[in-house]
């Protein structure tokens, strides 16, 4: 059981989520610069992800403890990306 | 602890523990910690989709192969599903065990369209010619990452089925099993969330 608190909004975070959906399915089409685009979308995804996370599994309102838990993978995934994707675009660029 | 309080324990037979990190519920600690590892596995599988796109300048442009409005709508399904399991477990908190039969047999509904909207896809881009070894590696990543989402889905709908079987036994004053549920059926929204954005849209 969660620490005691107030019920969050479920429906405006409903909303957000719907919302967010259909500016994401809008940006793809939207014809915008590669690089606009991916970052756009990148954190779009990311805000509903902690939406999700932050509200409907109600990490805003637990122990900070599950947040390290809940934290440790995208952490983790980060330095992967960091130690392997630099040898990948090089790579690429060298024509290999 | 000192030796005295630890020798005293064991002469009644307990064994000295730490403090649980969630005293109330050590169910919901074993699911969190059940769903970093697999928030590993969905993170490897789309690390090594970015890498192949990545090294691949003639990877093709999603969009222009999958049925984006479409697939919206299936995010849009889960995000319902979500919805409708949040208000299940605020229901059965406030001791209505009709709104909790009634809000997971949604979700359960909910994600049984989202599979049967899966199957509908794949069926459509199969017989359009795509499989795990066309398009380069597109198809292999596409149906590995779509098909291992799906499976989890699947358990997803069986977990909800087996809590909504057991919908008698939970009150306001034992929910446990129910928001510990909610917890795997949120992550496979996050997840499809994470998905449709990398394999979908960008």
């Amino acid at each position: 059981m969660d620490l005691a608190h107030e019920e969050p909004n479920y429906m405006l975070i409903f909303y957000w989520l719907a919302a967010l959906t259909a500016v994401e399915v809008g940006v793809t089409y939207a014809g915008l610069p590669k690089v606009l685009m991916i970052a756009l979308l990148v954190g779009l995804a990311v805000a509903k992800a902690a939406m999700v996370a932050m509200y409907f599994m109600h990490l805003k309102f637990e122990r900070s403890t599950l947040g390290l838990i809940a934290l440790t993978p995208p952490l983790l995934l980060v330095m992967f990306v960091c130690i392997t994707y630099p040898d990948t675009a090089w790579r690429l660029l060298a024509g290999h | 602890m000192s030796q005295a309080a630890v020798a005293a324990e064991r002469m009644l037979g307990v064994e000295p523990a730490e403090s649980p990190l969630t005293p109330e519920s050590w169910g919901k600690l074993g699911m969190w910690i059940f769903l970093a590892g697999d928030a590993m596995s969905f993170g490897g599988l789309i690390c090594g989709y970015a890498a192949l796109r990545l090294g691949n300048p003639n990877w093709p442009v999603p969009s222009t192969i999958l049925g984006v409005p479409f697939t919206a709508v299936m995010t849009f399904l889960l995000i319902c599903s979500s919805v409708t399991m949040v208000k299940g477990l605020e229901s059965i908190k406030h001791g209505n065990r009709a709104g909790l039969r009634k809000f997971l047999l949604m979700t359960a509904i909910g994600g049984s369209c989202f599979l049967g909207m899966q199957a509908y896809e794949w069926t459509h881009l199969i017989a359009s010619g795509m499989t795990l070894t066309s398009k380069g590696l597109f198809g292999a990543t596409f149906f590995v990452l779509t098909g291992f989402h799906g499976c989890h889905v699947f358990s997803g709908v069986v977990y909800l089925c087996t809590i909504l079987g057991n919908a008698s036994y939970y009150s306001a004053d034992d929910h446990n099993a129910v928001e510990i549920a909610g917890l795997y059926w949120h992550f496979v929204d996050l997840v499809w969330i994470l998905i449709f954005t990398f394999v979908y849209l960008i």
